[in-house]
């Protein structure tokens, strides 16, 4: 009789509340979930393994594949991990606008969260504005690379190209506005008791488990410690900007989404500090070996014509050696570790995806609770099934 | 430039050379990063002290990956991310094994190796011993060949979708 209390049903991976194809094998009695076994790999696509047979500036594109919410933050992991197995660093402004970018990059991904998280939850009308004010971030990566989602904007040793007109104006535009519509989000969830209700007190973990988990970025901040690679470990002049960590206190759904909100504000205000310490001088180190030779030089210099031709025919070598760099994506500890064999291809590359690693504390949160919680919390952990599958 | 960098990465190193004489066999220093290379029987032993030592703490283990040095001897590389979160040091762990041997697991010390693990059991073949549950975490269950070994093609096709296309 004991084995028939116990309920086995399949959950995913076509299931809009998993955000992808993430398959749950759910174990229930009645509606308590007793078990929730994880399998993954629906979207693997092998790009460690498709990155060793690219040259350097070839992996950038696949990195965006990775984190499609965020495709800047991938590439800024990426570059700058060749970057320090080259010991080049990117001229300020290109470090400026890096960290703009990223920073809007994280308002757009977190964006995507709320309306989709909220839409999960039953709140239909916040996916909408979220999508609306994801849009203008959309139209910006647009402006500055000519994709609205794969953006690859980033390269080794600076940017693609300098910011183009109107862009300050289109950023100033959003800073201005956006505060008050995320004011407006909150006055739809924040104090909203179905909201509350069906988030407080949901998906707990205790701090001791998130860190034996590996968990980062907010959802590790919301368990109550402070660890946010910008501030512990910064990169890209982050110590040069003002802004304040998201803490929570309880672990719960509720104080994810709290974190997240809060990230949000101090986003905008990194954003605004970029905006107006934004330095004039070159996007790209002066080395002809990594930077590309403006297209009129070619037609003029010799030279300029052979760095041109063996830039994209062979690409540049890199130092033997390995280094490990991880930046504060939108979803934690972003990492690449990288190892280089001296040629113009990684020997190795393995990224450390924020979402894979969050996604095993799932069963943690998810047992013992509701069914109906459940996608809850799977909405709180914020994963990108490209990046948990690469 | 390629010098170990503060006192902080001595600190572990020389913790360790102290405590693990035998089981620490080379350190190196590149780009300000230092690699610890490990005895393979010794890293749970290891993992537990650089855990749970008061002046190093190094409690998150940010990432777990493997390296197949293909013409080598030993060929594989397992590499060990570790951060303390209280000192927000660094440090990289490294153990080398041959394709016949298994690695100890350190899921007992870290919850998050668990899945590390399995996908380098599944990318790379190695196996490692002690872990709760060492099932293929991204291919599937049936895939042949472990596709991150340098001796495995880019552009591979299961065998039943070849068979199937021959087969029309």
């Amino acid at each position: 009789m004991a084995e028939q209390r116990t309920m086995t049903i399949n959950m995913g991976p076509q299931h809009p509340s998993t955000h992808g194809v993430l398959r749950l094998v759910l174990e229930l009695d009645g509606e308590i979930v007793v078990r929730c076994t994880p399998h993954i790999g629906y979207l693997h696509t092998g790009m460690e393994k498709i990155a060793e047979s690219k040259r350097y500036q070839q992996v950038i594109p696949i990195t965006d594949r990775m984190d499609y919410l965020a495709p800047l933050s991938n590439n800024l992991a990426y570059v700058l991990a060749v970057e320090k197995l080259l010991g080049i660093e990117a001229p300020p402004r290109a470090q400026v606008i890096r960290v703009m970018l990223t920073e809007l990059t994280r308002i757009g991904s977190h964006l995507v969260w709320l309306g989709t998280h909220a839409i999960d939850i039953g709140a239909m009308s916040v996916f909408l504005y979220a999508f609306r004010e994801r849009e203008a971030i959309v139209d910006m990566y647009e402006q500055v690379s000519g994709a609205r989602m794969m953006s690859s904007y980033f390269r080794i040793g600076g940017l693609f190209a300098d910011l183009p007109e109107g862009f300050e104006r289109s950023v100033c535009a959003f800073i201005e506005s956006f505060p008050d519509r995320l004011a407006e989000y909150e006055d739809l969830l924040t104090r909203n008791p179905i909201w509350i209700e069906r988030t407080r007190g949901v998906g707990v973990i205790k701090s001791e488990d998130a860190i034996d988990l590996g968990l980062s970025g907010p959802n590790l901040r919301a368990c109550g410690i402070p660890w946010d690679v910008r501030k512990s470990n910064p990169y890209s002049g982050y110590e040069q900007f003002h802004f304040e960590m998201s803490r929570g206190t309880h672990g719960d759904v509720y104080d994810r989404y709290l974190c997240r909100i809060f990230e949000m504000r101090q986003s905008v205000a990194i954003v605004r500090q970029a905006l107006e310490c934004l330095p004039e001088g070159p996007i790209a180190v002066a080395d002809p070996k990594l930077t590309p030779p403006p297209k009129p030089m070619i037609k003029q210099s010799m030279e300029a014509l052979i760095h041109h031709f063996l830039l994209w025919s062979e690409g540049f070598t890199v130092p033997a050696g390995e280094v490990y760099q991880s930046i504060e994506s939108p979803r934690g500890e972003y990492g690449v570790y990288l190892v280089s064999d001296g040629s113009n291809k990684p020997y190795r590359i393995h990224f450390r995806t924020p979402s894979f690693v969050n996604l095993e504390s799932l069963s943690k949160m998810a047992e013992g609770r509701l069914m109906a919680d459940l996608v809850a919390i799977i909405g709180s952990i914020d994963i990108v099934l490209g990046e948990v599958d690469r | 430039m390629d010098h170990v960098k503060g006192e902080e990465e001595n600190l572990t190193v020389l913790q360790l050379r102290e405590r693990f004489p035998e089981a620490t066999l080379s350190t190196r220093s590149f780009r300000n990063e230092t690699t610890i290379l490990i005895r393979p029987g010794d890293i749970i032993r290891i993992c537990r002290f650089l855990k749970e030592d008061p002046s190093l703490l190094y409690d998150f283990l940010s990432d777990l990956t493997a390296v197949d040095r293909f013409d080598d001897h030993p060929r594989f590389e397992v590499v060990y991310h570790l951060y303390s979160l209280q000192y927000k040091w660094r440090i990289r762990l490294k153990v080398q094994i041959e394709e016949t041997e298994a690695v100890p697991s350190v899921a007992s010390v870290w919850g998050t190796a668990n899945w590390h693990e399995r996908e380098v059991f599944d990318m790379f073949g190695i196996r490692f011993e002690g872990h709760p549950d060492l099932r293929r975490i991204l291919m599937p269950e049936d895939w042949e060949g472990c596709p991150l070994r340098k001796d495995y093609p880019v552009q591979a096709s299961p065998k039943w979708w070849e068979e199937g296309a021959a087969g029309g």
